[in-house]
């Protein structure tokens, strides 16, 4: 038993380790997660959060397995004074075993995901009857410009919002992504949304919000000093109230 | 046609008995020689790519408290005033971090070390094809370095656009405040590129056309086929690189307009042709870390490898798919969607020569014999830590998933797993089960469990968190990560993190007292230390100039462990077989490669 | 054996590819040369499709006729190298430097025609920056409307710049290899130096008369 005696005083001694620096600097369990947090307000938040959870299952699987197997190995086949390793070159049904199974899984994850991307991304499929809202994202703010009662873009009712974006519930909206200078990503992580912004560019990205709050706008591509500074807020209103704000800032705009 | 071979350089040198310390020092062509230099070098821009990222990480444990006494004194008002970290700094240390660590520690310690080193030794040659390019391809390294460090002290700063330079952010100072940085980062990427080009058509032809008698294609030790395929992704990788940022130069210096959005350049083109560069180069960067792993399981757990061939042809079609996948770091950037299917195939294939890789190490061990040294550890280490960035890989290879996860700290969990985890522990496999032959001594090995064992542990308290982190959804190059709401109760397990780096980083001084102190004071290690099969260890260590006393003749594989019918546990690749004269036998050997020639 | 002291090996292998190292190790840059090629011409391919209208028509700026003739003159310099390698095959070193010489001095004039095609280029106001860039055409005055974007002048200069930077170092390489052919080094039996440097100047010849067609003729 030393062999065990001895590995299982040293997992004891990282065991340790571990936790003493985890209770000097006092994270919380759950900061542990792996499962994608509660929190998503998008309609296609739930079927990504679940697509991810596909994957996790997958690869939690053949990581646990694998890892196992490899820590049985070592210290089933550890060196003993007159043993001898098997003279072994390979085994082609092995190979070809894993080799499918292999193929077999990852292709069946890649199109497993095909749906949910194309009805992410897939510029045919933007609900037609989304609302529409400009934002460009400039070093380092976020300017969302809404089209006014008139419903068209570059004319005079139209109107900006710095840093917040305002949209309705359960209505789908399409943000025409622009920037001004350099690259931005525009990320709401509740929403499960990322699109970069690039100049000279205007990407469509879309979502339909499922709940009223206030939910995180970041920029997440690196963009120069003040990247880190480049936050917004997303403001979901029930869509009676989307209207008032919407007339309130026309009257708003009007007046200038 | 002429079939001389081009070994004019060499017996000139063989002639000269004793060498001026500058030519066996410094400008030596010796390719031994030349892989120490790329070793102290490589491991010098390590010590200082570690020193960034430990700086980094001071910032993300601890944001906005000033630097420990000593240490923030050395950094002027421009980068860390009182000693509290800079955005623009900031910046700096992550792009420099990645650029050093890439360019300048990982690919001269596992190319340019180890291609020098194994390659003629392992194939049976008495020196690279061409030993003063060789020399050349050494000598441009310090010198690009030289350029990055200098880009610390010039007005502005280093370059701060992260190390992939996206554009339009490194087109000009206006958006970053780096003018002179930015350029000199460039210049030296420029620069280093003739390095790789040249060390590489080195590893290239030396293997293709320097063979020993019987060295067939497959009875080359995994570590020279790993870094074959390598040498020829860098080839022809490298000067796509040097095509864009030169463009890129251009557009910063010239006032052209390539990638400028405001002349309809187009920013996305510059992402197409780093990630075209930059794909393959995350295979240059693992590939040689499996070939020596391959071989350090193999010989410790004294079995064959399992499946040779297929071990090749996994290299080999990984070389092939690294070139079609690059469209999966730009699911997000705003290219054409209906490409994204395509990547997202293409990058869950190279799944599978991945996977065979893993499957095949496991069985080596499988029914082996395993003696728990410390090149063994770092390469199961390495195993273990690659099945975690592999099965990562998944979650981003799936487009999707990588809308949430992309630019997150899950992704520098993935890529630390990779780098770190693979290539750093494949590289640590490297140095202490190659040390010997280099020079001629071992590595303490109490003194390299306890370093590995704190390595391994420290390590994983620091990356294994950074996924969470990418799945609560915190950003990466956020110079302070408490500007959001959402993130501030994740700071408790970034100074988790960070301290966990500093325990590693400091760790790694046992590594370095262990290699010098070891220089003088090891065990003499003799010819073969480990009971290798291959030709390198049946020179003397370290090798004289011209390596081999005579030229070599291959009878069989390179991984002839535990053969059932022999006393010993391995058969050397150049002993005769017992049975009848040598010369029949080989001759008789069904092979298409040439056999001796006289 | 005792520790520094010098090995020699008794035999030497056969090469594996079966030509010499010098030969495989030029093949083997040339491709590593394609693939940097790649990326300019890539460039080129891609910002020609994404904005057409940064692009004049044919013969309007660039003058093909001049550079038609150039090209003619890089074919025969690839000729003349071709002269050059067979007659010291044949152990000829007169017809050797002979010919190195003539491709030399072809070789040059290419460059030097190079540098008065982009004089006068930049003189018509067809340069490769974004703010100075005002195309007037060939043998107009110095009014009128500009022909053609940046990215027109910016990605011909990248590219013929870059192929004439290697037409140059060819050059010198060829002017090496001809100071040696002057003191006898190359014989019938030992004109590596001849075949390698041939190998280069065929290729850069080749990847003219590429770009010639895309950058002068599309």
């Amino acid at each position: 038993m030393n062999f065990f005696w001895r590995m299982g005083m040293l997992l004891a001694g990282m065991l340790t380790v571990v936790i003493v620096l985890w209770v000097i600097t006092g994270p919380s369990w759950t900061d542990l997660s792996w499962v994608m947090p509660d929190n998503t307000v998008s309609t296609f938040g739930p079927t990504l959060d679940n697509l991810w959870l596909i994957i996790l299952w997958v690869t939690g699987i053949i990581f646990v397995v694998t890892e196992i197997t490899l820590l049985v190995f070592m210290v089933k086949y550890r060196h003993k004074e007159g043993r001898k390793a098997e003279y072994i070159h390979g085994s082609n049904n092995a190979e070809i075993v894993w080799t499918t199974v292999t193929f077999v899984i990852v292709m069946a994850l890649a199109f497993y995901s095909k749906g949910l991307w194309d009805e992410i991304r897939d510029p045919n499929l933007i609900p037609a009857d989304a609302y529409q809202i400009q934002m460009l994202a400039s070093q380092f703010e976020w300017n969302a410009t809404y089209a006014g009662a008139d419903g068209l873009f570059d004319t005079a009712d139209d109107f900006i919002s710095r840093n917040v974006l305002h949209i309705p519930v359960d209505r789908p909206v399409v943000v025409q992504l622009m920037a001004q200078d350099v690259i931005h990503s525009f990320f709401l992580p509740e929403f499960r949304v990322k699109q970069d912004a690039v100049p000279g560019m205007i990407t469509p990205v879309w979502f339909e919000a499922t709940r009223i709050g206030e939910f995180t706008l970041a920029c997440a591509e690196l963009c120069g000093l003040g990247h880190y500074t480049m936050s917004g807020t997303v403001i979901v209103h029930s869509q009676a109230d989307f209207q008032d704000w919407l007339a309130q800032q026309q009257a708003a705009a009007e007046d200038d | 046609m002429s079939t001389t071979t081009a070994t004019e350089t060499h017996a000139g040198t063989a002639e000269h008995h004793e060498l001026s310390f500058v030519r066996k020092y410094i400008f030596s062509t010796d390719h031994k020689m030349i892989a120490k230099q790329f070793l102290f070098a490589g491991l010098m821009f390590l010590a200082l790519g570690g020193l960034l990222a430990v700086m980094i990480r001071w910032q993300l444990g601890f944001p906005g408290r000033p630097l420990p006494v000593f240490i923030q004194w050395i950094f002027p008002d421009t980068m860390a005033p009182g000693g509290i970290i800079l955005p623009e700094f900031y910046n700096s240390l992550v792009t420099m971090h990645a650029t050093f660590m890439v360019f300048f520690a990982l690919m001269p310690l596992m190319a340019g070390v180890f291609g020098n080193l194994l390659i003629p030794l392992q194939i049976g040659a008495e020196d690279m094809a061409f030993p003063r390019i060789n020399m050349a391809s050494f000598w441009i390294m310090p010198v690009a370095g030289f350029i990055m460090l200098a880009s610390f002290f010039v007005e502005g700063g280093a370059a701060g656009a992260g190390w992939t330079s996206y554009a339009p952010l490194s087109t000009s100072g206006e958006w970053t405040g780096v003018y002179m940085g930015q350029i000199l980062w460039l210049i030296s990427l420029i620069v280093l590129g003739f390095s790789s080009i040249l060390g590489a058509l080195n590893y290239v032809t030396t293997v293709m056309n320097m063979r020993a008698p019987g060295m067939t294609w497959f009875r080359i030790p995994l570590a020279t086929w790993s870094i074959f395929v390598t040498a020829w992704l860098l080839l022809l990788a490298i000067p796509i690189l040097t095509g864009g940022l030169i463009l890129l130069l251009a557009d910063q210096t010239l006032g052209t307009a390539f990638f400028r959005p405001e002349g309809s350049g187009e920013p996305l083109l510059w992402q197409h042709i780093f990630w075209f560069f930059g794909h393959p180069e995350v295979y240059i960067l693992i590939l040689p870390a499996m070939g020596f792993v391959s071989e350090v399981i193999a010989n410790r757990s004294r079995k064959p490898i399992f499946g040779y061939h297929s071990m090749v042809i996994a290299m080999v079609s990984i070389g092939f798919l690294g070139w079609v996948v690059w469209g999966h770091h730009m699911f997000q950037s705003g290219m054409n969607p209906l490409l994204g299917m395509t990547f997202v195939v293409t990058t869950v294939v190279i799944a599978v020569p991945s996977a065979i890789k893993t499957f095949n190490w496991m069985g080596t061990l499988w029914r082996g014999n395993i003696h728990f040294d410390t090149p063994l550890l770092h390469a199961v280490a390495f195993v273990a830590l690659f099945i975690i960035g592999g099965l990562s890989g998944i979650f981003m290879a799936s487009a999707p998933v990588d809308i949430y996860i992309h630019d997150t700290y899950f992704i520098v969990a993935h890529l630390h797993y990779v780098l770190v985890g693979g290539s750093l522990f494949g590289i640590f496999a490297g140095i202490t089960y190659w040390y010997p032959k280099m020079f001629g001594r071992m590595m303490n090995e109490g003194l390299g469990k306890v370093h590995f064992t704190l390595s391994f542990l420290f390590y994983n308290m620091a990356f294994f968190p950074m996924h969470n982190l990418g799945v609560q959804g915190m950003m990466r190059r956020i110079y302070d990560p408490n500007q959001y709401e959402y993130l501030q109760g994740l700071q408790p397990l970034s100074t988790f993190i960070s301290i966990s780096i500093f325990l590693f980083a400091t760790t790694q001084i046992l590594f370095a007292f262990n290699f010098l102190w070891s220089l003088r004071a090891g065990k003499v290690a003799g010819n073969n230390p480990w009971k290798s099969c291959t030709l390198l260890w049946t020179t003397p260590s370290p090798p004289p100039h011209g390596n081999f006393p005579e030229m070599p003749i291959v009878y069989r594989g390179p991984y002839e462990y535990s053969h059932p019918d022999r006393e010993e546990d391995y058969w050397p690749q150049d002993e005769p077989p017992e049975t009848s004269e040598a010369g029949g036998q080989l001759a008789a050997a069904p092979s298409p490669e040439p056999v001796p020639g006289d | 054996m005792s520790q520094g002291a010098v090995a020699t090996m008794d035999r030497k292998p056969m090469p594996g590819m079966m030509v010499y190292n010098k030969k495989l190790g030029m093949w083997v840059f040339l491709l590593s040369e394609v693939m940097f090629f790649t990326s300019l011409i890539g460039t080129y391919v891609i910002l020609r499709f994404a904005h057409p209208d940064h692009w004049a028509d044919v013969g309007l700026v660039l003058n093909v006729q001049l550079t038609a003739l150039n090209t003619f003159f890089l074919i025969c310099s690839s000729v003349t190298m071709v002269k050059a390698f067979a007659a010291i095959q044949e152990g000829n070193q007169k017809g050797l430097q002979m010919w190195l010489l003539a491709t030399i001095l072809i070789g040059a004039s290419f460059v030097g025609i190079q540098v008065y095609e982009y004089m006068a280029l930049t003189g018509e106001g067809f340069v490769p920056m974004l703010d100075s860039y005002h195309a007037v055409g060939r043998g107009n005055p110095h009014e009128g409307p500009s022909l053609g974007g940046p990215l027109y002048g910016a990605t011909f200069y990248a590219m013929t710049g870059f192929h004439g930077a290697h037409v140059s170092i060819g050059v010198l390489c060829l002017i090496f290899v001809y100071v040696q052919s002057l003191r006898g080094v190359y014989t019938a039996d030992n004109h590596e130096g001849v075949e390698v440097i041939g190998l280069y100047w065929h290729f850069v010849d080749l990847v003219w008369i590429l770009l010639f067609t895309i950058v002068y003729l599309i």
